[in-house]
């Protein structure tokens, strides 16, 4: 231990000496200790705990270390963390955002520390779903004016004799709460809390070929499991989700965004030119992630899969 | 705690003392009649009155903002908070970038050498195995991140409690000034104060390393205190009258005889910090509780297994490591320091010079495929349609409706001054009015918090998940101290059980419950489960032999042995495992709202998700306050153990 010891109280104080020589300790540009190792050049990107986030990253990691030698490392952050992280440089870039309207004003107005990296290619939509062996029996229970004939279908223990809306994690944007309340549905939002428990409980309902109604998102791998029905809300008009108390409309389609540290995206090399370019399609993107989450491959091996069969796709990236 | 010993009621309650638990009622009675007509009348009965709330969501924002919109620019954080991040993220780079230079073989070579030479061959050989396992299990990078996050924060926590400790041990007044603020750091969930660490350092290490030594410097502090308070007064005496001065006795005597006092907290202190370390990947910490953290992202049981496995060996290693060494019993100078530095030197530069740094990618184990098929065929063959029995998630399901929700029902319909009645009398009972206050106080902080309802359905989840435990846990206590054989086979699985991270459980509960609060009574179970089994165990073991050995001469059966001898012998340590079963079943709120627990565990999450201070603080604050209430309503007086036992 007494080894180990010194290096670190050297490590330390030769620290401490170097940030005295140079004043003020800027909080905003200081990169993981892990990332730079044995003098690599290195890129730290975010990850988001859904699947399609992680496609992006082991396809982006793999293209990084194997055509341009860089060494990457990925730090799992949510998503409003991850922009407070990008501003001061512990991450060099969010592959997919969804829409921060707040944290964009913020970072990338206000304070410039955050750049725009450009469309990922991929839209996004939020909405609710039913599984498709429902809507057969059900055929009417895809409006949302017949949810409430259907409420016990989704009763459960913990909805308290209503219906059960399943919301996952809390970190993603939700307006549920005030859709049921303002629609005056029968139902009561559940919130599995993760996205993890999310999915776990929604292919033990598909299992079964029990009812369920949940928020969910595309693009998602879970469809090509779980095939899913979106119930049809009141229809998404630019401004009906202002105020979020409100609301009382479907949820919009976005055009999913790429962010990069501003210092890293002028200083950043062929990384950062590299990642500006990345775009790819829904299409691809499912492909990475069913190959993640369904058949289990480590996500480096899916990225190699996918980068092995289309070439064509990722050679405009590097040039 | 300073806190007067008062006897509290015993199995056979003799007069005085029975006479002293009816007049602690009995004042409790008088004051509500004369208290409750009139808070009645002024605020109402029900939930807690709305009157009596602060909304601190304004000012909690207006500082969440100022810290973001000034952390740049303003010079508390250029001169102080941004040294403090520098320093940390050089040190855990320093020792990061040696171990990767030392290469796997130099790393496990020094590691075993070192467990050699305090704790013997055979722990030589664990060690080795251990980090050769965490290479086979393709871990070998994030191991030595987490290694090197360790080392740092253990250090610091190391000397930040020996610095409090040594101050304690020293002076009365400081003791009684830290003792309280030792006391609530201990029942602090490590989840309340992640937030604000990240606020001021961002995401990543150095809010990592912080957070960890808030959790982890308080056993150090404690025991550090209780050895030099506990030197023999005769060999100070001694060393005082060879006419040392007071800096030369605290060095060669005092110090040196709490030896084995610095040694447990030196390893009590690794311990948190490593189970902190998991923790700590909710803010980007990297390492292994990344990697847990990240395989549940796309449900892979498998692969959190394979990360959480290096950090159960890790975790296993290190203790027995250090309590070898705290033991004292097998230092037989094997080897010599210089010797084995020597020979790790060797190692290292023959593994660079083989070009065999890193470990070999095929020279790994895929364990996550097999594992995964048996957590498969597990939900698919357990979740419902067992015959008789009904499946796992109809059990849930009953629990919910049966248990949870009456609970839950019962405590929300109270009205608020009764709860705070209720609260009053539990830990005025068991200890002091003094205990009784500072429960009642805390209750109440809740409710002005304006977290009353969520607060008392967290509550009603703890209480169940706590009932569950004892019956199990002293179950399985009563069983392994009655036998040998069972308590060898126990250990492990328990060890198995403390230190897995609490991740992992995330996905095969839900697998078996479904989503809701049941899983995260399940989680809770099984987090809390080991310390009360051995607790129970030892309790029950340390019961006199003679008082055991004059009942069997009186012809007592097993049975009565038990109930009538080593139960009520063991009463101290039953209390103690109950006490430990709530903390750290409320340790694991945050988890439970993480499967559908709802309550102030998602709350937290949402609040760290989203970076809403408001939100996340103040359910925080709630889950702190009830952690206190809910340690003094269960704290037999003059105890003091350290959190994880």
């Amino acid at each position: 231990m007494r080894f180990r010891t010194t290096l670190t109280v050297t490590a330390g104080t030769s620290a401490l000496a170097l940030l005295t020589g140079c004043g003020a300790a800027d909080m905003t540009k200081q990169a993981s200790p892990f990332a730079n190792a044995r003098g690599a050049k290195s890129v730290t990107l975010s990850v988001q705990s859904w699947v399609g986030a992680q496609s992006n990253v082991a396809v982006a990691q793999y293209l990084l270390e194997h055509k341009l030698g860089y060494r990457v490392d990925t730090v799992q952050v949510d998503e409003v963390p991850a922009w407070d992280a990008l501003s001061q440089g512990r991450v060099d870039a969010i592959l997919e955002d969804w829409g921060h309207p707040d944290q964009e004003k913020r970072y990338v107005t206000d304070k410039r520390t955050i750049t725009r990296g450009g469309d990922l290619g991929v839209t996004g939509h939020i909405g609710w779903f039913v599984p498709t062996y429902l809507v057969k029996q059900h055929p009417d229970i895809t409006d949302w004016k017949n949810l409430d004939k259907y409420a016990s279908l989704f009763r459960t223990a913990e909805s308290g004799g209503k219906g059960q809306l399943m919301d996952g994690s809390p970190s993603y944007v939700t307006n549920d709460k005030a859709l049921v309340k303002n629609l005056k549905l029968d139902y009561q939002v559940v919130f599995a809390g993760s996205e993890a428990a999310q999915i776990t409980q929604m292919k033990q309902f598909a299992k079964e070929k029990k009812p369920f109604l949940t928020y969910w998102y595309s693009p998602q791998w879970l469809f090509r499991k779980v095939p899913m029905t979106e119930v049809k809300l009141p229809p998404y008009k630019e401004g009906c989700d202002a105020d979020a108390a409100k609301v009382a409309c479907a949820y919009p389609h976005t055009p999913l965004q790429k962010y990069l540290n501003a210092g890293f995206a002028k200083s950043g090399g062929s990384a950062a030119a590299f990642l500006k370019k990345f775009k790819w399609t829904t299409e691809d993107q499912n492909e990475v992630s069913l190959m993640i989450a369904d058949q289990k491959l480590s996500p480096q091996e899916a990225a190699r899969k996918w980068v092995d069969g289309h070439p064509s796709v990722w050679k405009r990236w590097l040039s | 705690m300073a806190t007067i010993a008062a006897p509290a009621s015993r199995p056979a309650l003799p007069g005085p003392l029975r006479n002293r638990a009816a007049a602690k009622l009995l004042v409790l009675a008088v004051v509500a009649a004369v208290a409750v007509p009139l808070l009645h009348s002024r605020w109402g009965s029900g939930a807690w009155p709305h009157a009596l709330t602060v909304d601190l969501s304004k000012p909690l924002t207006g500082a969440s903002n100022w810290v973001i919109d000034n952390r740049d620019s303003h010079p508390l954080f250029l001169y102080f908070f941004g040294y403090i991040s520098n320093a940390v993220v050089l040190s855990v780079r320093g020792v990061y970038l040696t171990l990767l230079a030392a290469g796997w073989m130099g790393v496990t070579a020094f590691t075993a050498l070192v467990a050699w030479r305090v704790a013997g061959v055979r722990l030589a050989a664990g060690t080795a195995v251990a980090f050769l396992a965490c290479g086979a299990l393709g871990m070998w990078v994030p191991t030595m991140q987490t290694l090197a996050l360790m080392v740092v924060a253990v250090l610091v926590s190391v000397a930040v409690g020996a610095l409090l400790g040594l101050a304690a041990g020293l002076s009365d007044r400081l003791d009684r000034a830290l003792r309280p603020v030792l006391d609530t750091m201990q029942v602090l969930p490590a989840f309340a104060y992640l937030l604000p660490v990240v606020l001021v350092f961002g995401i990543g290490v150095p809010a990592a390393v912080l957070a960890t030594v808030v959790y982890a410097a308080p056993p150090m502090a404690r025991l550090t205190a209780l050895g030099l308070r506990g030197a023999d007064p005769e060999v100070l005496e001694a060393v005082e009258s060879l006419g040392a001065t007071a800096p030369q006795r605290l060095l060669t005597a005092r110090i040196p005889l709490a030896r084995k006092e610095l040694l447990l907290g030196l390893n009590q202190t690794i311990m948190m910090a490593l189970s902190m370390a998991v923790i700590a990947s909710v803010i980007g910490a990297g390492g292994l509780g990344d990697r847990v953290y990240q395989a549940l992202a796309s449900v892979d049981v498998g692969a959190a297994l394979a990360a959480g496995i290096p950090i159960v060996l890790l975790a296993v290693v290190l203790d027995r490591v250090t309590a070898a060494a705290g033991d004292g019993t097998t230092r037989s100078r094997t080897i010599g320091l210089p010797y084995a530095l020597a020979v790790t030197v060797a190692v290292a530069v023959g593994g660079r010079l083989l070009g065999r740094l890193d470990w070999p990618s095929s020279w790994t184990l895929a364990i996550a495929e097999p594992v995964n098929r048996a957590v498969d065929w597990m939900t698919a063959h357990l979740y419902s349609g067992v015959p008789v029995v009904g499946g796992t998630a109809d059990w849930a399901g009953h629990f919910t409706t049966w248990i949870l929700d009456p609970v839950r029902a019962g405590l929300q319909w109270l009205p608020w001054w009764a709860v705070l009645l209720l609260v009053a009398a539990a830990a005025w009972l068991i200890g002091t009015w003094r205990t009784a206050l500072t429960a009642v106080l805390a209750m109440a902080a809740i409710g002005v918090l304006g977290v009353w309802q969520p607060s008392l359905d967290t509550l009603s989840q703890v209480l169940a998940a706590v009932a569950v435990t004892l019956v199990l846990g002293f179950a399985t206590g009563i069983a392994a101290a009655r036998s040998d054989r069972v308590e060898r086979v126990l250990r492990p699985v328990l060890d198995v059980f403390q230190t897995m991270p609490q991740f992992v459980y995330l996905i095969p509960v839900v697998a078996l419950f479904g989503v809701g609060r049941a899983p995260a009574v399940a989680a809770a179970v099984v987090y809390a489960l080991p310390a009360v089994v051995r607790i129970t165990t030892q309790g029950l073991r340390q019961v006199d032999a003679a008082a055991l050995e004059s009942a069997r001469s009186l012809g007592a059966t097993g049975r009565q042995q038990l109930w009538q001898v080593q139960l009520p012998l063991a009463r101290r340590s039953l209390l103690l495992a109950l006490n430990q079963g709530v903390v750290l079943v409320l340790a694991v709120v945050i988890i439970g709202g993480l499967v559908g627990g709802g309550a102030l565990g998602y709350d937290v999450a949402f609040g760290l998700a989203q970076g809403d201070l408001a939100t996340g603080l103040v359910a925080g604050a709630a889950i702190v306050c009830l952690g206190l209430m809910l340690d003094r309503v269960t704290q037999p007086t003059g105890r003091r153990p350290t959190k994880g036992a």
